[in-house]
């Protein structure tokens, strides 16, 4: 990162040595006081990631959307959906979700153990969302359903694997932050990490909840 | 009808084999032969002469946006002669192939156009743009890197790796023979079997990933990382436009991820998107390419009229003129650009209605960009204007632009286009603006810093050759093509029986030769300007009377950019300094040096891009055991880097000061000659 960490103790880099006020506001990165701080780059630049990363997913569904009556005589939504299955892998994901977020606030406590303990089960519950969501995807190509029967399983498993492998990324980088925070503790790159982390998990439950209702539900609608 | 790669048995080097060089076609294996030639004979004189180390430590593993963007614009800059080969071998079998055969074979030919838009628009066009707002966006904002150095570096290998895995098709395979727009169902398994696509797909894909993280990084940087004092209106307009283009990239390129990861799971698992069976929806390709491919044409051309709004207000010794409503216009466009797509295919049949309101849309564009053209011409009116080679590319771009502007609006209209769809006036219209724009800002940009990124000029002379032999290449190639195109000529014919094109397709093929020329008063304009680099010293730091803040700063400027962080007043902070320093005829004071923090080098992205290229490769000839190796990899180094604990390296004041101090004595001398001309001046 660049040297700007130090932007909100007054006067970093000896710039107002003309005619600035020696107390000056946090720079908010607006122009008026110089670059903002390392942690609010760096969430920015995540936000401004996830953003693009919607914008992926909106082809998906603009896809389904497309595609979605294009069954070529085979089975459609109601024919393969099973909503029990459905209603625990939301339920897994937004528990997760809710574990995410309590591991942010163990983290503003500076709890290494309940930081570590929120993500285990944080990951446990994407685990699980992931092998419904595999057991799913088996089963439907066993029953002959598979991505290559019609446009319309195409455009589902392409939306509803790209929100798993989605997913399965999630999962190693939490791995990879457990450990990180195991060795390294609280430092302040980890922490705008585990930042990121957060807003990331967040943001496939958001996408989750758009797939659940225009997929699942409008799919199981008779 | 070939079957999905899930049916089929798996080998070691799965699809690769012996056969998978062209033998039997001698053009793309001497090409491909010279390549690869020039490539040993460079690194092997690389390796003799010790340079390895160098290269090493101060450009590959290099996360100074500085150097990342003198590497993009040399991949663009090499990349468009692959590209212009390509134009020269099509206009010539278009000259010898009436009523004949030509010397090019049709699967040859096809893939010849098709690699020759992929690669001017992705690998030369692109790495240009992105490299001149890498190296002079932070410069102009006043700060002293991007906001993300490291991925910054990973984005610029990530590109060479798409460029890499293009060329290799060139001897290892095939190439696409789709276009380089690549709809389906051409493009499908069952109509382009071999790997030709593939290598399109995983070309575009990856490096598609690496220009959407640079996007990220320059949003970041520009919306939070000004110098003290730099507001939304005192910014300059290069960086506004960079602003724009890469909120588009933002935007756009997931778009393409989306589309070309949809093509590759047809053609790869045997998915149905847009294949003509199981309900497959073609159109919806072209409907996502085009979602993508319109914005991309801004990402282009937006940087470049950012470019010439410098060049004319320094070269017109005036502020730009209307500068808010330039800001408006540029983000009109940005806007705009995203509800034209569909007139890329008006004969698709959606109806007079939908057709009228995308034709209105691509007409509100012009409007923008036309108060962009009369800003331009008030900004040199009443003003001092000195046509040095930057400049005369932007006056070449702004007449050129401007036709190809009119074109456009004609293809606006839909009726007009269903007669003009994929004619060459079609190709005459889009290489009209793109070469017009985005190449003349090119090459006016690189003439324009390159003096701040090499601390020489480049000659004068050979630049206004090039400019000149350029500028008559582009009209005497392009405005027969409008001609032939008039006349009923389709795009991508590889032979023609009527005989009422031949005059037009001949002069364009003489059109080359110039064009040719200017390429080669380009390569003698740098040869001759780094053997002359000493008279040729720019010893200010300011060689073009500049305005903004990237000429504050020496030629080179140090790693650390500036020494103190400029404190911006208005939106042309370096004139106002300059004014100020002449008025009072004294430098400001000398400021009190701190020591600087600076990221670390890191080889993150080259390792990474590295095994993308194994990725990709493996990927397009279906060898599953080295795409697991890649992606292992790719996971270890992403693990490896996270696992860095110092993230940057000091540069002590004593340093510091002593870089300054020798600027600061360049600017003093430059000062007291300003201060007797000005005398001088006032006496007589």
């Amino acid at each position: 990162m660049t040297a700007t960490t130090v932007a909100h103790e007054g006067d970093p880099y000896k710039v107002g040595h003309h005619d600035r006020p020696a107390q000056q506001p946090a720079a908010t990165g607006h122009g008026d006081a110089g670059p903002a701080s390392t942690n609010v780059i760096v969430a920015y630049g995540f936000w401004i990631y996830l953003l693009s990363d919607i914008v992926m997913f909106s082809c998906f569904f603009a896809a389904h959307a497309v595609l979605q009556s294009a069954t070529a005589q085979g089975p459609a939504g109601r024919d393969l959906f099973d909503a029990n299955r459905v209603a625990i892998e939301t339920a897994c994901l937004l528990a997760s979700s809710f574990t995410c977020g309590m591991s942010a606030v163990a983290t503003q406590l500076r709890s290494r153990l309940w930081t570590e303990l929120m993500l285990l089960l944080t990951g446990g519950l994407g685990l699980v969302f992931l092998l419904l969501a595999g057991s799913e995807f088996t089963g439907l190509i066993h029953q002959g359903a598979g991505p290559d029967r019609s446009a319309f399983l195409s455009s589902f498993f392409a939306l509803v694997g790209c929100h798993g492998l989605h997913v399965t990324a999630g999962l190693l980088w939490l791995g990879t932050m457990m450990a990180q925070v195991l060795v390294k503790g609280f430092r302040p790159d980890i922490l705008r990490r585990l930042l990121c982390f957060n807003l990331f998990w967040h943001a496939l439950d958001i996408i989750w909840v758009a797939l659940f209702t225009l997929v699942y539900l409008i799919g199981l609608a008779p | 009808v070939p079957t999905p790669i899930i049916q089929q048995g798996a080998e070691v080097f799965g699809r690769l084999g012996w056969q998978s060089i062209p033998w039997d076609q001698p053009i793309p294996l001497a090409a491909g032969g010279t390549v690869i030639l020039v490539m040993l004979c460079v690194i092997g004189w690389v390796v003799v002469k010790g340079y390895v180390p160098y290269l090493w430590r101060e450009w590959i593993t290099s996360v100074d946006h500085k150097r990342i963007g003198v590497m993009y614009t040399m991949l663009g800059v090499v990349m468009l002669f692959r590209g212009f080969i390509d134009a020269a071998m099509m206009r010539s079998q278009q000259a010898v192939a009436f009523q004949a055969p030509g010397f090019l074979p049709p699967q040859h030919y096809d893939q010849i156009f098709t690699a020759h838009g992929t690669i001017m628009i992705f690998f030369a066009a692109m790495p240009m743009m992105i490299g001149l707002m890498n190296f002079v966006i932070p410069l102009q904002l006043g700060i002293r890197d991007v906001a993300f150095p490291t991925l910054n570096s990973t984005s610029f290998w990530l590109t060479a790796t798409g460029a890499l895995l293009v060329n290799i098709s060139l001897v290892v395979g095939e190439f696409a023979q789709t276009g380089w727009v690549a709809y389906p169902p051409l493009s499908e398994l069952r109509y382009s079997p071999g790997v030709g696509v593939d290598y399109y797909i995983w070309s575009l894909l990856i490096s598609g990933v690496g220009t959407l993280m640079t996007g990220i990084n320059l949003v970041t940087t520009i919306l939070k990382m000004r110098a003290p004092g730099m507001t939304y209106t005192r910014m300059p307009m290069y960086t506004w436009t960079a602003l724009a283009a890469n909120l588009l990239i933002v935007a756009a390129f997931p778009v393409l991820t989306a589309t070309l990861a949809m093509l590759a799971l047809d053609r790869y698992l045997g998915f149905h998107f847009f294949t003509d069976t199981a309900g497959g929806n073609m159109m919806m390709y072209v409907n996502l390419f085009w979602a993508w491919g319109h914005p991309e044409v801004y990402i282009l051309v937006l940087p470049a009229f950012g470019i010439f709004s410098e060049i004319f207000s320094t070269f017109s010794s005036k502020p730009l003129f209307g500068y808010r409503s330039m800001v408006m216009a540029t983000m009109a466009i940005c806007l705009i650009s995203f509800t034209v797509w569909l007139h890329h295919f008006f004969t698709m049949g959606a109806g007079a209605d939908v057709n009228a309101v995308f034709g209105i849309a691509t007409s509100l564009i012009a409007v923008a960009t036309g108060v962009k053209i009369y800003n331009w011409i008030f900004t040199m009116y009443g003003g001092s204007v000195r046509f040095d080679t930057p400049m005369l590319w932007a006056l070449g771009f702004m007449v050129t632009f401007v036709i190809g502007g009119v074109t456009g609006v004609l293809l606006a209209v839909p009726p007009a286009d269903f007669a003009l769809h994929n004619s060459l006036f079609l190709v005459a219209h889009f290489h009209n603006v793109i070469i017009g724009g985005v190449l003349f800002a090119g090459f006016a940009g690189i003439t324009f810093w390159f003096p701040k990124a090499f601390g020489f000029r480049l000659h004068e002379g050979w630049g206004k050759a090039t400019f000149w032999l350029g500028l008559a290449g582009f009209y005497v190639v392009f405005m027969p093509l409008y001609m032939a195109g008039l006349l009923g000529m389709t795009r991508r014919l590889q032979h023609y029986e009527v005989a009422s094109w031949r005059p037009w397709v001949i002069a364009a093929s003489l059109g080359i030769i110039v064009m040719a020329a200017g390429g080669a008063c380009q390569v003698i304009q740098l040869v001759v300007s780094i053997r002359r680099r000493h008279q040729l010293r720019d010893a200010t730091g300011d060689p073009w009377d500049g305005r903004s803040l990237e000429w504050a700063t020496s030629s080179p400027p140090p790693a650390f950019n500036f020494a103190v962080l400029p404190q911006v007043h208005g939106t042309e902070p370096y004139w106002q300094i300059k004014r100020r320093a002449i008025e009072t005829q004294q430098l400001a004071e000398q400021p009190d040096y701190q020591d600087i923090a600076l990221p670390r080098n890191s080889p993150t992205g080259f390792i990474t891009a590295f095994f993308c290229t194994l990725t990709g490769f493996a990927l397009v000839w279906h060898i599953w055991w080295l795409m697991g190796v890649g992606l292992l990899a790719a996971y270890v180094v992403f693990v490896w880097f996270a696992w860095r604990d110092v993230h940057e390296k000091i540069v002590p004041a004593q340093v510091v000061e002593r870089l300054d101090r020798e600027r600061r004595r360049a600017r003093a001398d430059w000062l007291q000659r300003h201060g007797a001309e000005a005398g001088a001046e006032a006496a007589a």
